[in-house]
């Protein structure tokens, strides 16, 4: 078992006939993962070869769905048509997308959470801007590179795409249940918090590495939910606490605002209800290993 | 994107919405011009992204032309809180007999966003908000609701406005999340929202952040950025599509991934407490696919830093494999002298992930002396830093 993508999910990609989509479906099948189709209205029913494996492409999400049974949308489209694409995902009532795309409009993104709640949250958005979701061993749906890591009981929530990979191979001795990547946009559909739930229900998942980084307050917010629910050991680490305010550092969401959004604020919310919290990803993945050796 | 008062308020006037007769100079001599075709009282204001400026001297009236001249010469050139004044905004005078406050702006916590208002305006909303926050208003705005005109008369008569104006906040409020739809703004801001002695409703001051994700809707956003505040070192690197930001210290950065360069900044900093509190010079993501051009063109602008000490190449090779890193490496200082420069700061280099040990003989076999190779990124820091303090 795994949070959210485990080896019985069907994955499609919207977007899979374009350069990026195409490279990393043929990634995500070395991974075995099961993908089972694309998604593009204008190449509808004609199918695309990667490396033997031949994949049907759909007009649209529901149709995919209905042929192919998926239950997981990986989204690669560019940004200008990303709110379109995710809005369909959600109007097919897709349990899972996936969204890649870097660059989208925030006020796009908080128009298709609001569609998405308005419609009773019946699919979980994770991202955009993130590299998506890896249940090593099982399956893998978005840009997180397969080989650095095998299946083992410790779940990773993380706003960083690279400090997702450098924290998984750093405990590659251990392993992971489920790695998460939620992106690092101001508006985000899979928080912190839900993953922290999501983990802590999952019985495959002894402990849990947390990765934040300056900008909002996910990470004050994800403590207080850990202080009420969240009975398994949790690891922190926190990026850009020499960051200067006011300044984006790489992610759309990764500003100090006035005396908002600092990492000694974090660090220090974490710290308060009991999360170890590392100086650097390498001390993180020590106390991590401590923990779990421990156990 | 911040803006500028002046362009907060020809934003506003573009949307309708009612605003003070102005213009901007950048001259004593524009400023006579505005003044003349205003016409009798006007106030002069310094155009600075920062707060305080009228206890800064920055904000006087003046009577008549000449006078305008004056002001404006006092003011431009002038120094508040670090930032220089390169621009006045010109506008007629208000009779305020009442002044309130109103935004929208981007709630993270509830992916939404939020409407503030307030009957108490022209001072420190969160003053206001930790004071009195009876006083304050926040309502949530569903994104693709939006504000019409009942949802606006609901903000309206949450916040208490008075009977009198209650009309012409409602056109307010919803001209207001107009522009702030249209432009793909984060945040305007209006403070004081003032009723004249008249009765008349204006929007008096205008703080406006746009979100850089939308430029492909908004090619006219561009125009807004104030080139002369921009550091040239970042302007080099925007044109190189590369995400650079220029910082103060003395060991220059390149790394792949934002989180990970963030996190390669603190590292540095730590290891600098040792060596001399030598810091990180930047904050340079190169992103995925680090090719030998890319590679070539980030360090360039990083070795173009005359502050740089050392430089520290931090790269996880995830979908990037690392030998194809180090060619890079190897490539990009073969190219930067192809291009007459003269590299000697020295290289710490760190490769983990996909590839390390192919990437790291490459380097190991390029036996440049520039290039100094460490497995860990604590390892690495420390040494870069050490490099750094002993190059200063």
């Amino acid at each position: 078992m795994a949070i959210w993508l485990t080896k019985d999910s069907k994955v499609i990609v919207q977007g899979m006939t374009g350069s990026e989509g195409s490279k990393h479906t043929r990634r995500m099948l070395a991974a075995g993962t099961n993908v089972v189709g694309g998604v593009n209205p204008r190449k509808a029913g004609t199918t695309v070869d990667f490396d033997g494996t031949e994949l049907p492409v759909f007009a649209g999400v529901a149709d995919a769905m209905k042929d192919t049974g998926a239950d997981v949308t990986v989204i690669f489209v560019p940004p200008q048509f990303t709110k379109a694409a995710v809005i369909e995902a959600i109007d097919a009532e897709i349990p899972l997308a996936v969204v890649i795309t870097e660059g989208v409009p925030v006020h796009d993104t908080a128009a298709f959470w609001a569609y998405n709640v308005a419609k009773g949250e019946r699919t979980r958005i994770i991202g955009p801007n993130c590299p998506g979701i890896a249940s090593p061993g099982a399956s893998n749906a978005g840009i997180i590179p397969a080989d650095i890591t095998g299946s083992g009981r410790i779940g990773l929530v993380s706003k960083s795409g690279t400090l997702t990979y450098q924290m998984m191979y750093e405990l590659r001795d251990i392993g992971f249940s489920t790695c998460v990547g939620i992106g690092g946009d101001p508006i985000i559909g899979t928080t912190h918090i839900d993953a922290l739930a999501a983990f802590e229900a999952d019985p495959d998942t002894d402990a849990i590495v947390m990765i934040g980084e300056i900008g909002g307050d996910a990470e004050e917010r994800a403590a207080e939910f850990i202080k009420a629910n969240v009975s398994k050991p949790v690891v922190g680490y926190i990026a850009g606490f020499t960051a200067p305010p006011g300044k984006t550092m790489g992610h759309a969401g990764a500003i100090i605002s006035g005396s908002a959004g600092t990492a000694d604020a974090k660090k220090a919310a974490l710290e308060a209800v009991g999360v170890k919290v590392g100086k650097t990803p390498t001390e993180t993945a020590n106390l991590m290993r401590e923990l779990m050796s421990a156990g | 994107m911040d803006l500028y008062e002046y362009q907060g308020r020809d934003l506003f006037e573009r949307h309708g919405l009612p605003v003070l007769a102005g213009g901007v100079a950048t001259t004593p001599e524009e400023a006579r011009a505005i003044a003349e075709r205003l016409g009798g009282r006007v106030v002069v204001k310094a155009q600075v992204k920062v707060g305080g400026r009228g206890k800064a001297g920055g904000v006087k009236l003046a009577e008549g032309a000449e006078e305008t001249v004056a002001r404006a010469t006092d003011i431009l050139g002038m120094d508040i809180k670090g930032h220089t004044v390169h621009k006045v905004m010109i506008t007629v005078t208000a009779d305020v007999a009442e002044e309130y406050y109103f935004s929208y702006l981007l709630d993270r916590a509830n992916r939404t966003f939020l409407c503030i208002a307030s009957v108490a305006g022209g001072m420190d909303i969160e003053q206001v908000a930790a004071e009195t926050p009876e006083k304050v208003v926040k309502a949530p705005i569903d994104a693709v609701k939006g504000v019409d005109e009942a949802k606006a008369r609901e903000i309206v008569e949450a916040a208490g406005f008075p009977a009198e104006v209650a009309d012409q906040v409602v056109d307010v409020a919803v001209g207001l999340w107009r522009a702030f739809v249209a432009e793909d703004a984060t945040l305007v801001e209006v403070n004081p929202l003032a009723k004249t002695a008249e009765g008349k409703l204006l929007l008096l001051d205008a703080k406006v952040s746009l979100d850089e994700n939308a430029g492909f809707r908004h090619p006219d956003h561009e125009a807004l950025v104030d080139q002369a505040t921009v550091d040239p070192l970042e302007q080099a690197a925007k044109e190189k599509d590369l995400n650079y930001v220029k910082l103060d210290g003395e060991v220059g950065i390149i790394g792949n991934g934002a989180g990970l360069v963030m996190s390669t900044l603190d590292v540095v900093a730590y290891a600098g407490e040792r060596h001399g509190n030598v810091k990180p010079a930047n904050f340079l993501d190169i992103g995925g696919g680090a090719s030998a051009a890319v590679m070539a063109n980030g360090l360039e602008i990083v070795l173009s830093d005359p502050s740089v000490k050392s430089v520290f190449v931090n790269v996880f090779g995830g979908i990037t494999a690392c030998d194809a890193v180090a060619n890079g490496i190897v490539q990009a200082l073969g190219l930067l002298e192809q291009r007459g420069e003269q590299v000697t700061k020295p290289l710490v280099v760190r490769l983990d992930g996909n590839n390390a040990e192919a990437g790291r003989a490459i380097l190991d076999g390029a036996n440049n002396p520039l290039i100094e190779r460490v497995d860990t990124m604590d390892g690495a820091a420390e040494r870069a830093a050490e490099l750094a303090a002993a190059g200063v």
